[in-house]
């Protein structure tokens, strides 16, 4: 196991705890992350005491962003533990919100675990939050938020699962928050079924000392799209492992991510993209940003495109903007082919500091330097921001990212 | 009254194959409500000299100066330049992605007038100058240079000078690329400035086909770094009949 030679689609996955030795920080899957951090996570011994609250509205174009702009009204639904969401209320129409055991039917359908801390997190949530969107479901908002504690006491390791499953046909728009401060191993499972049209946005806004390793596992049914957003802002090590398998024929996947990372952070996103049917087509594009001297970002792009995958169509993207010495950007795209009938496969992966030819041009209109290079950056984001496709999230992240970034030239200048 | 003096102007760039000169003593003089035209050849450092001008970090100024008004350009960083009143339009914009042109303009124009224009009265400006630009207004909310076509980028350059009301401004193959209604547009847009500004122009060119529509009071041969031979309007004409041959046969 943890062989980089070996087949990606051959790494151990399961769902028993057992079967994952403790990681010693050679393998593949941990090479790049601050093991000693995740310390209490990779124990197996987790509790689940998270609070999360659900909210869900109607109309993705209306009403206001609930947590990230901090305005967040309509029906909370907060539930500490093991609470019982209400059943049978749905927030809106064609949404649903419960609380389900782990071996309810419509939970445990998506890959298992692909490492040790993953497989902690399922072990030790015996439930579920468990959001179903119907085919009535039709440009739906859905908040989570995942809320930590107030800083009050420290964080004790603990765990939770949520599902969301969008039936054949169903359209809406999902947003995970996580604030507070945590040690979190999570599990995040999405299952699309045919025809299926899903935004999903995880924003990680964790408060300082926050540890977070958050596995996504998500299954693509036929001709179904997902739009995945992973957001890393807060945090001192905040670890994304989005496993997307196109199962079906005609899935189609747009995976976006951003991070702006900060001194004495670690923000990590290990993607694995299974090309498991024809005619899939794949879209991946991850941006950062390193603020201070001690800023750690890791992307890992794995896409497997399988024997039976023919047609396949797929790009990854990955840019860091280094904006300080001394932070260290790791950017490891891989392709693994195995078959050559395929409509295309590439990935591009840049690390460096800023477009100089834009930051003259900037200046020459008397811009001066900082200005320019915070418009730069700002540019930077806002570019991909722009691709989310939900006009109420894209704005209030636009606001989040700025606040990072201007707390940094406060900071820093 | 503004005056730009260039004397002795000595340019590099580095290569490679190690330091290249490209301008070997460049001497012009530009005052308020002139018109130079800077003719030469391809390669002999016009653009160069532009750059320079602007204070693009590739050139490297080994000897000679450049003041404005008495002022030291080349102790100012680039934007110092462009607050101090000298514009570049450059002969291939660079596209910023993210950055949109309205809040580009009002950014730079906050920047070089040193305080933010009122808001209104700033919208009818840019809205104004673009009409007369023919340029649509909904590239206000279009990225910096992105997607545009070569005659877009031109007509956002001359817009810009519009905007900011440069003392000097340096026009680097602005002709270039464009169709005569185009070129009718984008030169209307520098008679304009001119007229209402007192805007100093260089107008650097390959061709004399601008010239039809901004009258040069003064025209510079470029060769090889230099000044080779300066004239009125006729020694355009002469330019158009003769060609570059007689100068570049002489170095």
């Amino acid at each position: 196991m943890g062989i980089s030679t070996e087949s990606r689609g051959s790494r151990l996955a399961s769902f028993r705890l057992a079967d994952f030795p403790f990681p010693t920080g050679r393998e593949e899957e941990w090479r790049f992350t601050p093991l000693a951090d995740l310390a209490g996570l990779l124990a197996g011994d987790l509790a689940a005491e998270t609070v999360i609250q659900v909210q869900s509205q109607a109309g993705a174009s209306s009403g206001p962003s609930a947590g990230l702009a901090r305005t967040g009204a309509g029906k909370d639904r907060p539930g500490r533990g093991e609470a019982e969401l209400d059943d049978g209320e749905p927030g809106e129409v064609g949404v649903r919100v419960t609380t389900a055991g782990r071996d309810h039917p419509r939970i445990g359908l998506a890959p298992a675990p692909g490492d040790r801390v993953a497989a902690a997190a399922w072990a030790a949530s015996e439930s579920a939050t468990l959001v179903t969107l119907d085919a009535t479901a039709a440009g739906s908002l859905t908040v989570v938020r995942v809320i930590g504690g107030d800083g009050s006491e420290p964080a004790r390791p603990s765990a939770t699962h949520l599902a969301i499953l969008a039936g054949a046909g169903a359209r809406g728009t999902v947003l995970l928050e996580h604030t507070g401060l945590a040690r979190l191993a999570q599990g995040v499972e999405i299952i699309l079924e045919e025809g299926a049209d899903l935004t999903v946005i995880a924003v990680h806004d964790w408060a300082e000392g926050s540890v977070h390793a958050a596995s996504h596992r998500i299954r693509l049914g036929r001709d179904a799209h997902l739009k995945h957003v992973t957001v890393a802002l807060g945090g001192d090590l905040v670890r994304v492992t989005p496993h997307i398998e196109l199962a079906r024929e005609g899935a189609s996947l747009d995976a976006l991510g951003i991070n702006v990372t900060d001194s004495g952070q670690h923000h990590e996103a290990q993607l694995f993209i299974d090309h498991a049917a024809p005619n899939c087509r794949s879209r991946v594009a991850y941006k950062g940003a390193l603020l201070g001297p001690a800023a750690h970002s890791v992307w890992i792009g794995d896409v497997l495109i399988r024997s039976q995958a023919e047609g396949t169509d797929t790009y990854e993207l990955n840019r860091n903007l280094v904006l300080a010495k001394g932070a260290h950007a790791d950017s490891v795209p891989n392709l693994e082919i195995e078959t050559g009938r395929i409509q295309g496969a590439g990935h591009a992966s840049a690390t460096g500091r800023f477009d100089e030819e834009q930051l003259f041009y900037l200046q020459s209109r008397g811009i001066p330097e900082e200005l320019a290079r915070s418009m730069v950056v700002h540019a930077f984001f806002a570019e991909l921001i722009g691709q989310i496709g939900c006009g109420e999230v894209e704005d209030a992240l636009k606001v989040a990212v700025d606040a990072k970034l201007d707390q940094r030239r406060n900071t820093h200048s | 009254m503004t005056t730009l003096e260039i004397r002795g102007l000595h340019v590099s760039v580095d290569t490679p194959e190690g330091e290249k000169p490209i301008l070997n003593g460049v001497d012009l003089e530009i005052g308020s409500g002139q018109t130079h035209a800077i003719m030469g050849p391809n390669g002999s450092g016009k653009s160069t000299l532009a750059y320079s001008l602007a204070g693009h970090p590739k050139y490297r100024v080994t000897g000679g100066s450049v003041l404005l008004d008495g002022e030291d350009v080349l102790a100012m960083s680039v934007d110092a330049r462009a607050r101090a009143g000298l514009f570049l339009a450059m002969q291939y914009p660079v596209e910023v992605p993210g950055v949109t042109v309205a809040n580009f303009l009002r950014t730079a124009k906050t920047a070089v007038a040193g305080q933010a224009p009122p808001l209104r009265a700033w919208i009818k400006e840019v809205g104004t100058a673009m009409d007369s630009l023919r340029f649509d207004r909904e590239f206000s909310e279009r990225s910096v240079n992105e997607g545009f076509s070569g005659g877009e980028k031109k007509r956002h350059e001359i817009l810009q000078m519009e905007l900011l009301k440069p003392k000097i401004a340096i026009l680097d193959e602005t002709d270039s690329g464009l169709d005569v209604d185009a070129l009718r547009v984008v030169s209307d847009g520098v008679n304009r400035a001119k007229a209402t500004t007192g805007t100093g122009i260089m107008l650097i060119t390959h061709y004399t086909r601008i010239l039809n529509y901004i009258k040069p009071d003064f025209v510079h041969v470029f060769v090889a770094g230099r000044v080779a031979e300066e004239g009125g309007p006729d020694l355009a004409e002469r330019l158009e009949a003769e060609g570059y041959d007689r100068f570049l046969s002489a170095v």
